[in-house]
């Protein structure tokens, strides 16, 4: 009898034809929730600080920007308590739910796998290797543009809401107290939040582009799997 | 000798009872508190004795004086000169030269460990801070000396609690705010450029009737009068929540007094009392006249970009540029790239399929 090392056993469960079940209900949902929370978050920021052309008539008549600011703290709230529902999920859920919250640093094969996907899409290897989860180079955009930046987002957000809520709000205990005088003042936290909501944009660019050419060039299913939750491999 | 109470000195110089009571009552209000605060505020100047105030002038321009004396009641302004004893300010005092240096050893002295320091601007560090000498010495050795018998210390204005214009970058004499060479005193952070005279008499009011430093928030100022932002209290905050704004100096909204939020106002990131408190008496303050705040009494406001803009520039990336313009480039850019990557994918796969067919075919 042949003993089966690790490697066999991933190349078996990745073998063209095969299908895993990777993305849990909970984290599928999470991640359309938090796409659509993205979106609307972005719109409605870029409004806030830019906002639409003046109306006109009575001031009791209008509440644009009221409302612009309130679907913004709203979906802000569902971003947030999203993410929350998410990182309780890191830890009942499949390894592949953990995965976008620690990075493999220590290990040799993580980073070679970077390099060779930075060759694949640099055009110098033919066929990219399977992965069940995220490769190794998804894996670290992810870590970074997606588990910090909410992380970001999240606190000097909740820092800015404080503000306007006051002390004794808990958005103000719990962050506008220390956030501000982090950043030196309430301006610099503005600018971070604006700027760090341009990293979303850019991710989301770059993500969506990866995801429908890697559904089509790889050996892996991409936008399906986020769909149903299975992962099929190919050739 | 007894030292005089603050009542005996008002008495002195002719105010009544009458006008005392009532300057009691509005400090209680204008502190917000209670109306049984009135009476306690009138025992207390009473019965104690005036504390001295040693008013020391380092890097600065003197508007934090210059408001100072316009503190809006008349009777305000005469008690609260009185009040605090101010026993040397070398800028109102008569005396001068040695005579005026003498003064206040003798008062350090006199009053170790119990006088309040008021400092106004702050202490240039670079080259031993020869870029402030005061009596023939560095400002900021007689700033140390000084604050080492202190028994507290208030920093007036941005200069003092921040550092201010002449801590612009790339701040050639190294102006330094006061919190950051003294460091082992209760130092009360008075922002503004310059602070609300009502605010500056009211932190004095406060420290000399309690005898105690008034509630401080993070940063150290009075949250009593830096806990709210300018936005929260703006009359015009009805415009801001409907959307209606002034887009051109001149336009129909800038008449009709819209908010100024997208001429660069500051007022939704600056803690300050300017929309309560008002100023000259609460005759008006920046956006009632028709400007947006610039953000005088926050950290740093003199380097954060133009006064006008709203997206504020990040200075760090060289080019005047915000977080939009670095946001719209790096998307653009991105775009250019997906766009380029996508053909080059497609053409790769295109030109494997065809070999792969003639492969087949062989």
């Amino acid at each position: 009898m042949t003993v089966k090392t690790q490697d066999d056993e991933y190349s078996a469960l990745t073998a063209a034809g095969n299908t895993v079940y990777v993305y849990e209900a909970p984290v599928r949902l999470w991640h359309w929730l938090n796409a659509l929370s993205i979106v609307i978050l972005a719109v409605t920021g870029y409004f806030i600080a830019s906002p639409p052309p003046s109306v006109a008539g009575e001031a009791s008549e209008n509440f644009l920007m009221g409302y612009i600011r309130f679907v913004h703290f709203a979906t802000a709230y569902v971003f947030t308590i999203a993410f929350l529902v998410r990182i309780y999920w890191a830890f009942v859920g499949n390894h592949h739910a953990r995965q976008m919250f620690k990075l493999p640093v220590t290990d040799p094969a993580w980073w070679s796998g970077i390099w060779q996907e930075l060759r694949w899409y640099l055009f110098i290897v033919k066929l990219p290797r399977k992965y069940i989860g995220h490769n190794p180079l998804a894996h670290l955009m992810m870590f970074f543009s997606i588990t910090l930046g909410a992380i970001f987002m999240i606190a000097t957000g909740f820092a800015l809401y404080g503000e306007g809520a006051q002390e004794g709000h808990w958005s103000h205990m719990i962050f506008t107290s220390w956030v501000i005088p982090l950043f030196g003042q309430s301006q610099d936290v503005h600018t971070w939040h604006h700027m760090i909501a341009w990293t979303f944009v850019w991710f989301v660019m770059i993500h969506v582009y990866a995801a429908i050419r890697e559904d089509i060039m790889s050996r892996q299913s991409m936008i399906s799997a986020m769909i149903s939750g299975e992962r099929t491999f190919r050739e | 000798m007894s030292i005089e109470t603050f009542y005996e000195v008002m008495r002195r110089q002719g105010i009544s009872r009458r006008s005392f009571l009532k300057f009691c009552s509005l400090t209680a209000a204008s502190l917000g508190l209670a109306p049984s605060f009135a009476p306690k505020i009138a025992h207390a100047m009473e019965t104690k004795p005036r504390t001295p105030v040693i008013w020391l002038h380092g890097l600065e321009c003197t508007c934090c004086s210059e408001s100072f004396i316009r503190s809006a009641h008349p009777l305000a302004k005469d008690v609260v000169l009185s009040m605090l004893s101010l026993d040397y300010d070398d800028t109102l005092m008569v005396a001068a030269g040695h005579q005026a240096e003498e003064i206040l050893a003798e008062i350090r002295k006199k009053y170790k460990g119990n006088f309040i320091l008021a400092v106004e601007g702050n202490p240039p560090l670079n080259e031993d801070g020869m870029f402030c000498i005061h009596g023939g010495r560095p400002f900021v050795e007689v700033l140390k000396e000084t604050a080492a018998d202190a028994k507290a210390i208030i920093s007036w204005g941005a200069c003092a609690s921040w550092g201010c214009v002449q801590a612009a970058k790339p701040n050639p004499t190294r102006a330094t705010p006061v919190h950051k060479v003294i460091t082992d005193k209760p130092i009360i952070k008075v922002p503004g450029c310059p602070p609300i005279a009502e605010v500056m008499t009211a932190v004095v009011t406060y420290m000399l009737t309690f005898d105690r430093i008034p509630e401080l928030d993070r940063q150290g100022r009075p949250k009593m009068f830096y806990g709210q932002r300018i936005h929260d209290k703006c009359y015009r905050r009805p415009h801001f929540d409907a959307g209606q704004f002034v887009e051109e100096w001149d336009d129909e909204a800038a008449r009709k007094g819209y908010c100024l939020y997208k001429m660069g106002c500051k007022g939704p990131t600056t803690y300050n009392a300017c929309s309560t408190v008002r100023w000259n008496g609460g005759v008006s303050f920046p956006i009632q006249s028709g400007h947006g705040c610039i953000g005088c009494s926050e950290d740093g406001f003199w380097d954060k970009g133009g006064f006008y803009d709203r997206v504020t520039d990040i200075k760090q990336f060289g080019v005047e540029s915000n977080a939009d313009t670095i946001g719209a480039t790096v998307a653009g850019v991105a775009g250019a790239a997906v766009v380029a990557h996508a053909a080059v994918s497609a053409l790769s796969r295109a030109r494997s399929g065809s070999n792969d067919q003639n492969n087949g075919g062989k």
